[in-house]
């Protein structure tokens, strides 16, 4: 149980980065990763609480059994811990990077104590793994002649799918870009979340017998319903796609983008892509509209591109620079979060709201015009007389992403039966129920942000995971009802 | 079985008051019984008329040990056996007309007939019928004069018609012995006649005595009214040289005449705890049994043992049976009550080869006992191993031997006393009346263990495991099915992390803390191992749990496996067992039973696996292998080994547990038990409690071969810190550790008598699975069939092969640690963030999102209490006309929790906060610092309302216990029932040490038992002394629930509590073994509801007020334990987590981080709690208690206690396996037998007014008032109990833990005190006695100083006889003793304080002591000073040879040379001659120089070190005096 005293020992630390300038040089990722040694002692501040709420409702969505790998890691037990991880989480060097860590806001050490370094030493863990060589295929002992299709290769679709590939079913992926990996892929930078680092995973993938295929848009390429027919089940796991759109005065400027627009050709250019007419923040005044990871990405991005400035503009107040009382702990904080990106340079504004888009004689964005808002009896009301211009060049809107996308696939299984939710995603029953995962379509399946819209990486692998073992129950007892007749 | 035979029995009663039928949660197979014995005999021999006089008054002077029930007038039970009264018999036989042969030659039969004249006749006809059949005379009936008025209503209901039968002997007959053996065949096959073909059971035909040597009067009667209800007592012609007698208490009000002893050849005061595996031990053994006596005729006697018998008189049958079939008396008794000898080195070998040799016949008939016992002609007493009964005589100069339960029963002339003694544990006391000669153990034991040579039949026959050869092959482990084995097998990653490791790596089970809060295992979704169905039993009240660790030398784990011989006979043969050591068998050590060869054994091994495909293949593969094993012992197989190796995903294991218990019934049933040996290999066992429960259930031996695989596995990779072969002999030792604990928490000391016991209770097993494979255990809630068991076990062994989980690592477990894909747990983190935001910002809302999560818990259920629900269909109240929360939140207390275990912050704020709603608080058992008891400026106080007092006396004092409101005797703790405690020294801070009278540093150890609760009789005269000290305070009785607590419940409020306390088994700790927070107790539901309709059935329910507590969290808690029958409730998990616990289960590690459950001053800091969130709490479940009140349509909460018929269980229809469960037993609603309401109304009659204290505080009164002193003279008689504590508590009142100055009231008394004299006396009295006294004398001394000694006109050896008894100065805090004699067991047993010297003490000396001087000029008993941690101990011991009954495991042993210590010594010594005149005293003083070097010092090892640095802070800091005081008292 880590060390009982640890925790009155030790004081939390958390990986160095490289210094800003140089940082900002490159696409690459800069953070240092922990020395055994101090993963070790950071370990031993778990305090391997009896209600761990770090791994609880209240903490990691997959359900990581933190407290288990720290003791592993305090006493040395890599490999072990490496399993312990493995059991619950697929990709760990995935959240180990990107997950904003729920885990340690609900951490039981902060109640009085900067919380456990979770994460940090999940990812000295999987590192580690890695390097040993530890991490192979893990192949089945032997197969169902069941035949699976995921639809979406972001998180929550490899995770169904290397999940259910080692229950011994074929695997197909179909993915509608050119890369496997969604929103990994294309949506997180390369400073973030460096490509290769997927790239061995889905070695690992199809090792284990899963078959990939790119540039295939179900409902577009190929008839959803034909994927229903072919196969024993279809996992419907294309994300929330459909971006949030700002509906005022000058939108139809030349310069305003969806982020989402602009962050994946980043992307393929550090992969080597050829872009033509790449849109790019270089000198350009940038304006982000929405203050949340992913307004921090294209902060990020901007600054390596060489913006001339870069602002970030959210509607909200800012929060407190604590945690907020109105989100005790172990409640995940209402509180102001400086990511990586936002050190590195970036204005930013809150309580503001975009009035309308001021373009110049060519129809391209040259500012924007803008008041400051407050809270008044629920409702944003503009405070009189705050109006104001801000110069830009490129406005980036990340302000969100609606439902996923229904044109294709949606659409046409809808025709079917498939329903939606009044939010408009994926419908399908919650939590651990026997038809959990299981849509209003028979054999149809959905997980991650197409069911339950735009979410954390790391609920995309939980539902990945819940999905697939709901497929696996549905195909076994289908088997073994079979079997008897 | 039993329990059905007994229903049908109970159905024939017509009387109106009679033992109520099993209804409900009541059974009536829980009774328990303890009372006063003894007898008075003539050592010559001579019959007089006075012996039965002295009797009689012997009995009266009991009557404090028996007890009446709801009518005053109703006894539990009173008799006298006698010599057969020759003179007298001749006399009223010839008034019937009937001439007796001479005497010798005839018999008389005392008869319990049925009232109903034409049913009588039937039974006289066939008595008489059957005596003819026998050859013997048939010489008529005379009726018995009684005066039918005298017993109460109770009794009078069920009163027999009773008469004599008079039998003559045949000529045949030679001897009186062979007489004596026709006339027990002869009544054994009336009785069995009469059961079945008249159906009459034992309430309507019993023959108390069937006998020409001696006669019995007994029943339902109070003392005084036995003679004048047997007018035959009163006769001048009816002389003995001997007289029985017996003074019953029993726990319910429903006994019968028949249960009032003397049986047959034996009184009994105490318990057996193992009857149940007696009883099927002896069932097993009828089939080989053979008697040269009786022939064929033995078949007519079976069976020995007749349903219903309680176990007094069970033990009375099989003691019949073996001195009729040729034993002695005395040989018998030593086979059933063996004395511990297999640790004692001091015991002569031919004794311990007897015992040896006996044991491999019987298991020891074990838990605490005095018994009397007699064939008429020897009469004679003995003490179990532990001694825990106490038995005290007196020889007189004219020839009279008075041996009774305590001393003072008969007043002798001092002068005319020889001596005075008491026996000691595991000893015999005979007198042989025909050769006049008083026999002690050595002469009596020597003769009898020479009479066959033993010793050479156990050498030559006895088989060890070293006397196999080895095998040539061990099947090997199989490391890469090793985790696929552990999953079929439930094992999870909390085994292999939190369970094995401590017992592999050092020896000790592992340690948690909080209760358990996971969800019961037929409620939970996940498929559990079978060993989780069961509950431990515990000792609570009617016998005492054992300390293991300190009591060692009483415990056993050896047995002997492989067919039992006849147990009539004696033979070498019947020496040739194989002998385990403990009931671990190796991997090897199976290999050589496997492949055995010698004599007549043979082995043979039947698989368990069952294919988990095939639908029931599990129910007829065990039903093949219960028949494979009969026709193997059929066969002349001695050993069975039940295997389940093999198992891979197509075979799967029927659950170890079913296969052993199973096959352990089954052969039982078809008599072949005892022809074999069973074994289980099974890779299931890996817990201590799995090991009990298969040896509870039959395995004499155990290979747990995946368990040391694991080990092995866990050692390769690192996680255990030493090798295989240690991590091995680890485990073995902390299981051996375990058992032992588990064994001794019933007060069981040896596995062979555990060995099949069940001492197991059932949660959510169906009727059909426990009366087929766990016969006679009781499952009161219905449950799992034998269908959804086998669905259980292959859902498990499917799981095992799910190819979605991980293959790596095995599932996390979650039942000590919440996990969210494992176990449910009610405190997870929703429900503890809601309660804290809810208390702490005064949130309503979020409060009831937080009940909801708990009340709903429609898909994860945990408790029973989720299977009720409200019936709200009648009439509602509007919500502002029910009793308003103010109200109600008065009935709310906090839980015991000591500080010490909690930190000063969390327990005053729990503190405050009750007191400022009026409601209670509880110290828990470790005392209160005095400045709680003044209220602080703001108006606040500290002062917890509810002072316990737990088996550690800690820090109890008069003036602790007079500032209480309610005193509260802990019997036993939800998490740890049976079990003591220890707070390791590095823990006692100078405040806590403070406080609990102790020094920093010293570790203090809580035993597992009340040294002065044994039996009911002595927590009777507990509450007594607590009620003389604190007249105001409520007595308050805590129990835990198990099957039975309500039959225990009833006895408590017999013996005058004013309030009983039902705890659930999920209460918290500060610190446990897992197994006792996962495996020990029940639900509160059960154990409350129990308790409720008991009480009500036996007219009780109204003179105490019942509580109950165990995690309760909601007002809808509340209103289900009120409609169960509770009227006050406690909370302690959820007011902890208001003040910040986050259930952490760390606090046995002292690193609480929110200052919760810690000492450390630094994390201390850490606390954030407040009186205000415990009262939010409150108030709030108290308005949740109102909404659901108003619902329900009861304004006033009283309306609401016991209305059962308000819940409406809920049967779960669509639960794998909880729908097997079936609520209605705990909703039963009991018809009073007697009238009484369904919550207290009426006070208990403490007789306190009765107190010679009064006349004491009278006369004291200057004292009192001025403190002037005053001196006071009185004589003392043993009825008078207590004295010296109503005075103390006035004092205590008035003047505080200061008291008076010394001895401003003196008090002198002459005669023999009762118990408890001078028990908590205060500071300011000294209290002289001249005599003797009993029980507990100068127990909690609280300052007093006690003088006892032997009177001037006594012409023995004061420093040779025992002069005060069992458990003085219990708990002594401060104050002196000076005994002039020989004190009993226990002597100053957890003294903290106190100083004392005496001439002499029974074993078990100074034990748990933790301060004071005790001084010993003369003998100790054995086992001296163990759990000693500090105080220190001098003895002159002038043979030098007081090392061999030391305990040396705390303490160390030095002569007397430092020159401060021969100061103390000296002055105390000289001290207690001035006060006592002791020869031995003056004696050791007028040679100092000499003796001084006969003396030892004992002195524990903390206790040095810690005076050591007090003596080191002293130089360092040369304090003032005041200071140097503070760092001595801590």
């Amino acid at each position: 149980m880590g060390k009982p005293t640890g925790f009155k020992e030790y004081q939390r630390e958390v990986p160095k980065k490289d210094p800003i300038a140089e940082r900002l040089r490159t696409f690459k990722e800069f953070e240092h990763p922990f020395k055994e040694e101090t993963a070790k002692v950071q370990a031993a501040r778990c305090m391997d609480c009896g209600i761990p709420f770090c791994h609880g409702e209240t903490g990691c969505p997959v359900e990581n059994f933190i407290p288990e790998w720290n003791d592993l890691v305090y006493k040395g037990h890599w490999k072990e811990a490496l399993e312990n991880l493995h059991s619950t989480n697929n990709f760990p060097e995935f959240t180990s990077r990107l997950c904003p860590a729920p885990c340690e806001t609900a951490c039981t050490l902060g109640i009085n104590e900067p919380a456990v370094s979770i994460k940090h030493i999940e990812r000295t863990i999987i590192d580690r793994g890695f390097k040993e060589g530890w991490i192979k295929p893990q192949r089945p002992k032997e197969l169902s002649g069941k035949n699976i299709a995921v639809v979406g290769s972001g998180p929550t679709g490899l995770a169904a799918a290397q999940q259910l590939a080692r229950a011994g079913h074929s695997v197909t992926v179909f993915e509608k870009n050119d890369r496997i990996g969604g929103l990994l892929r294309y949506g997180i930078p390369d400073f973030k979340l460096e490509k290769w680092i997927i790239d061995r995973r889905l070695d690992q993938m199809m090792a284990e017998g899963v078959i990939f295929k790119t540039k295939v848009n179900v409902g577009v390429d190929v008839s959803a319903k034909q994927l229903v027919e072919k196969f024993d089940a279809v996992i419907l796991a294309g994300g929330s796609e459909k971006p949030r759109d700002i509906n005022i005065p000058g939108r139809e400027l030349k310069g305003i983008y969806f982020a989402m627009e602009f962050l994946p050709l980043q992307n393929k250019v550090d992969a080597g892509d050829e872009i033509k007419n790449q849109i790019v923040a270089t000198d350009k005044n940038v304006v982000i509209i929405g203050g949340g990871d992913t307004g921090s990405d294209c902060v990020g991005t901007s600054n390596r591109q060489g913006a001339k400035s870069v602002t970030q503009l959210e509607v909200l107040p800012m929060p407190p620079i604590e945690r907020a009382e109105s989100t005790p702990w172990p409640y995940w904080p209402l509180m102001l979060r400086t990511s990586s990106s936002h050190e590195e340079g970036a204005d930013r504004k809150f309580s503001i709201n975009t009035k309308n888009f001021i373009g110049n004689e060519n129809g391209e964005v040259k500012a924007l015009l803008c008041n400051e808002v407050r809270f008044e009896n629920g409702k944003l009301n503009d405070v009189p007389g705050t109006e104001f211009e801000i110069a830009a060049d490129l406005v980036l809107i990340a302000a969100g992403f609606v439902h996923p996308v229904h044109d294709g696939m949606i659409n046409e299984l809808k025709e079917s039966g498939l329903e939606l939710d009044t939010r408009g995603n994926v419908k399908a029953v919650f939590g651990n129920d026997e038809n959990a995962h299981s849509t209003s379509l028979g054999k149809v399946f959905t997980c991650g942000d197409m069911r339950r819209g735009q979410s954390l990486i790391v609920w995309a692998i939980s539902e990945g995971r819940k999905c697939a073992a709901a497929v696996h129950k549905n195909l076994t007892e289908v088997l073994s009802e079979e079997a008897i007749a | 079985m039993e329990e059905n035979n007994f229903i049908n029995e109970q159905i024939n009663l017509s009387a109106n008051i009679s033992t109520p039928l099993k209804q409900g949660m009541y059974e009536p197979r829980y009774e328990h019984d303890a009372c006063g014995m003894g007898f008075v005999a003539d050592i010559r021999g001579k019959k007089s008329r006075q012996i039965i006089e002295k009797g009689i008054e012997v009995l009266n002077n009991l009557e404090h040990r028996g007890a009446v029930g709801a009518d005053p007038f109703t006894g539990d039970g009173a008799g006298i056996l006698i010599q057969m009264p020759d003179e007298f018999m001749r006399r009223v036989a010839s008034e019937n007309n009937i001439t007796l042969p001479k005497e010798g030659r005839y018999g008389v039969g005392v008869m319990f007939l049925p009232q109903n004249p034409i049913l009588r006749k039937s039974v006289e006809n066939i008595v008489e019928k059957i005596v003819i059949d026998e050859d013997q005379q048939f010489l008529g009936w005379r009726d018995v004069p009684v005066d039918p008025s005298v017993p109460g209503e109770g009794a009078r209901s069920t009163q027999p018609f009773i008469r004599h039968c008079f039998i003559g002997a045949d000529k045949r007959i030679k001897t009186q012995n062979e007489f004596e053996r026709k006339l027990y065949l002869i009544r054994r096959i009336i009785d069995h006649r009469i059961r079945t073909e008249i159906k009459c059971d034992r309430s309507k035909y019993y023959v108390p005595s069937f006998s020409s040597k001696v006669l019995i009067y007994k029943g339902m009667l109070l003392a005084p009214q036995m003679k004048s209800f047997y007018k035959d007592l009163l006769s001048e012609d009816m002389k003995s040289a001997m007289a029985m007698i017996h003074m019953r208490f029993s726990t319910n009000t429903f006994p019968t005449w028949d249960l009032a002893h003397p049986f047959r050849m034996i009184a009994h005061n105490g318990e057996i705890n193992t009857l149940q595996g007696n009883k099927n031990w002896m069932k097993a053994r009828e089939a080989v049994m053979d008697s040269p006596y009786y022939g064929r005729d033995l078949k007519r006697m079976l069976p020995i043992i007749m349903d219903g018998q309680s176990d007094s008189a069970t033990f009375d049958t099989v003691l019949e049976l073996l001195v009729m079939s040729g034993r002695s008396l005395p040989h018998a008794m030593m086979m059933m009550i063996p004395e511990a000898w297999s640790k004692n080195d001091l015991m002569d070998p031919d004794r311990k080869a007897f015992y040896e040799f006996h044991a491999t016949m019987m298991e020891p008939w074990d838990g605490p006992a005095a018994v009397v016992f007699t064939d008429g002609t020897v009469i004679g007493a003995t003490l179990d191993r532990n001694g825990l009964r106490p038995a005290r005589y007196t020889i007189t100069k004219d020839n009279l031997v008075i041996l009774t339960s305590e001393a003072g029963t008969l007043e002798i002339d001092p002068e005319n006393v020889l001596s005075k003694g008491k026996l000691q544990p595991g000893r015999m006391f005979l007198l042989d009346l025909n050769q006049g000669k008083i026999l002690d153990d050595e002469e009596v034991k020597s003769e009898i263990v020479k009479r066959k040579p033993y010793r050479q039949w156990i050498t030559e026959n006895m088989l060890k495991m070293n006397h196999l050869p080895t095998p040539n092959q061990i099947s090997n482990a199989n490391p890469e099915t090793l985790i696929s084995r552990q999953k079929i097998f439930g094992y999870t990653k909390e085994d292999l992390s939190i369970v094995i490791p401590p017992m592999a790596s050092n020896g000790e089970e592992a340690i948690g803390s909080m209760g358990t809060d996971a969800a019961l295992a037929v409620l939970s979704d996940r498929p559990q191992v079978l060993f989780r169905y069961f509950k431990q039993m515990f000792a609570q009240v009617t016998n005492p749990p054992i300390d293991s660790i300190r009591e060692e030398l009483v415990m056993e784990l050896t047995t002997y496996i492989g067919p039992e011989q006849n147990l009539l006979d004696e033979t070498p043969k019947h020496a040739h067992r194989l002998e385990l050591e403990h009931p671990l068998l190796s991997n090897s050590q199976l290999e050589k039973i496997r492949h055995i060869t010698r004599g007549h054994y043979k082995a043979i091994t039947i698989s368990l696996l069952f294919d988990p495909d095939i639908r029931h293949d599990m129910r007829e593969r065990l039903d093949k292998i219960c028949n494979e094993a009969v026709e193997a012992v059929k066969s002349g197989v001695s050993l069975i080994i039940l295997s389940d190796k093999g198992i891979d995903e197509r075979h799967a294991a029927i659950p170890s547990l079913l296969a052993v218990s199973g096959v352990h019934q089954f052969l039982i049933r078809a008599g072949l038990r005892t022809k074999t040996g069973l074994i289980i290999e099974s890779g299931e066992p890996r817990e201590v409690s799995h090991f009990a429960l298969l040896c509870g259930y039959g395995a004499n031996a155990i290979n747990p071969y995946l368990a040391y695989e694991t080990l092995s596995d866990l050692c390769k990779n690192g996680f255990i810190p030493v090798d295989y072969k240690t991590a091995k002999k680890n485990f073995v030792k902390a299981v051996s550790k375990g058992l032992f604990k588990i064994f001794s928490k019933m007060g069981i000391s040896t596995l062979q008598s555990y060995c099949g016991a069940q001492i197991f209770e059932a949660i959510g097993l169906d009727t059909e699975i426990v009366n087929n494979y766990f016969t006679g255990t009781a499952t009161r809630i219905e449950g799992l069939s034998l269908e959804m068991l086998e669905e259980e076990t292959t859902l498990r062994h499917k799981n095992a092969f799910n190819p979605l989980s991980d293959s790596n690592t095995l599932e996390s477990g979650g039942l000590y640690q919440y996990r969210r894909e494992g176990e449910h747990h009610l405190w997870n983190p929703l429900t503890i963030s809601k309660l804290q935001l809810g208390t702490r910002n005064s949130d309503y809302k979020t409060f009831k999102e937080y009940t909801e999560l708990i009340n709903n818990q429609n898909k994860k259920r945990v408790t029973l209490r989720s299977l009720f629900e409200f019936d709200t269909s009648g009439e509602q109240i509007p919500l502002n006309e029910v009793e308003p929360a103010a109200e109600i939140v008065k009935r709310f207390s906090t839980g015991a929790m000591s500080f010490g275990s909690i930190s000063w912050e969390a327990h005053t704020s729990l503190a405050i906060g009750m007191n400022r709603i009026g409601g209670k608080s509880n110290t828990g058992e470790g005392g209160e610092a005095e400045e709680r008891y003044i209220s602080l400026p703001n108006g606040d106080s500290m002062r917890s309302a509810i002072k316990q007092i737990a088996s550690g006396r800690f820090g109890v004092t008069a003036h602790y216990l007079v500032n209480a409101d309610d005193i509260q005797i802990k019997m036993a703790q939800g998490a740890k029932p049976g079990e003591g405690g220890q707070l390791p020294g590095f823990k006692v801070d100078k405040i806590i040490a403070k406080i609990r009278h102790s020094m920093p540093g010293v570790t203090l150890i809580s035993p597992p038992p009340h040294h002065d609760i044994y039996s009911i009789e002595d927590l009777k005269q507990l509450i007594f002394d607590l009620k003389n000290i604190n007249p105001k305070a409520r007595i308050s009785v805590k129990l835990v629930s198990e099957v039975g607590v309500g039959t225990i419940a009833a006895g408590v409020a017999k013996a005058h509590a004013d309030h009983i306390l039902i705890s659930g088994h999920d209460g918290g700790t500060g610190a446990s073994p897992i197994t006792s927070i996962q495996y020990a107790g029940t639900p509160w539901e059960l154990g409350l509801s129990e308790t409720h309709q008991t009480l009500v059935l036996n007219g009780l329910r109204d003179r105490v007020y019942l509580a109950t507590d165990g995690q309760l969290k909601t007002g809808k808690d509340v209103v289900v334990a009120a409609l169960l029958g509770a009227e006050e409730f406690g909370f302690s998990t959820a007011p902890l987590v208001t003040q910040g616990c986050i259930m952490m289960r760390k606090c046995h590690l002292n690193t609480c981080p929110v200052g919760v459950a810690t000492q450390d001053p630094e994390l201390r800091q850490k606390f954030t709690g407040k009186p205000e969130y415990v009262i939010n709490f409150m108030f709030y479940i108290a308005e949740e208690v109102r909404e659901l009140m108003s619902q329900l349509g009861f304004r006033n909460f009283n309306e609401l206690i016991g209305q059962t018929e308000k819940i409406i269980p809920k049967r779960l229809n669509n639960h794998w396996k909880a729908r097997g469960v079936d609520m209605s037993k705990p909703l039963f609603k009991p018809t009073p037998l007697y009238n009484t309401d369904f919550y207290r109304t009426r006070a208990q009659d403490h007789k306190i007014e009765e107190q010679i204290d009064h006349e004491i505080i009278k006369q004291a009164q200057p004292a009192l008032d001025n403190a002037i002193p005053v001196k006071i003279e009185m004589p003392v008689r043993n009825i008078n109990r207590t004295v010296g504590t109503l005075l103390s508590g006035e004092i205590a009142k008035r003047y505080g833990a200061q008291g008076l100055p010394d001895a401003t009231i003196k008090i002198f008394m002459t005669g023999t005190a009762g118990q408890s004299f001078g028990t908590f006396l205060a500071q300011g009295i000294e209290l002289h006695l001249t005599g003797e006294s009993n029980d507990y004398t100068g127990k909690g001394l609280s300052g007093g100083r006690l003088i006892v000694k032997t009177h001037p006109n006594a012409t023995f050896d004061p420093g040779e006889n025992i002069i005060i008894g069992n458990t003085c100065l219990y708990g002594a805090t401060s104050g002196e003793v000076f005994i002039n004699g020989v004190a009993g067991e226990r002597f100053a047993v957890r003294n903290s304080g106190a100083n004392a010297v005496i001439e002499g003490v029974g074993d078990h000396g100074c034990e748990y002591m933790t301060g004071g001087r005790v001084i010993i000029l003369g003998r100790t008993g054995r086992n001296f000073a163990a759990g000693m941690s500090g105080g220190i101990a001098y003895i002159w011991n002038q043979k030098h040879d007081f090392d061999k009954y030391l305990n040396h495991s705390l303490v160390e042993l030095e002569y007397l040379v430092n020159e401060d210590d021969i100061d103390e010594v000296f002055n105390l010594v000289r001290r207690h001659f001035e006060y006592t005149g002791s020869k031995r005293a003056e004696f050791i003083i007028d040679n100092w120089d000499i003796e001084v070097e006969n003396f030892w010092k004992v002195i524990p090892e903390e206790y040095k070190k810690a005076l050591a640095r007090i003596k080191e802070e002293e130089k360092k800091l040369s304090l003032n005096p005041h200071e140097l005081k503070e760092v001595v008292n801590g």
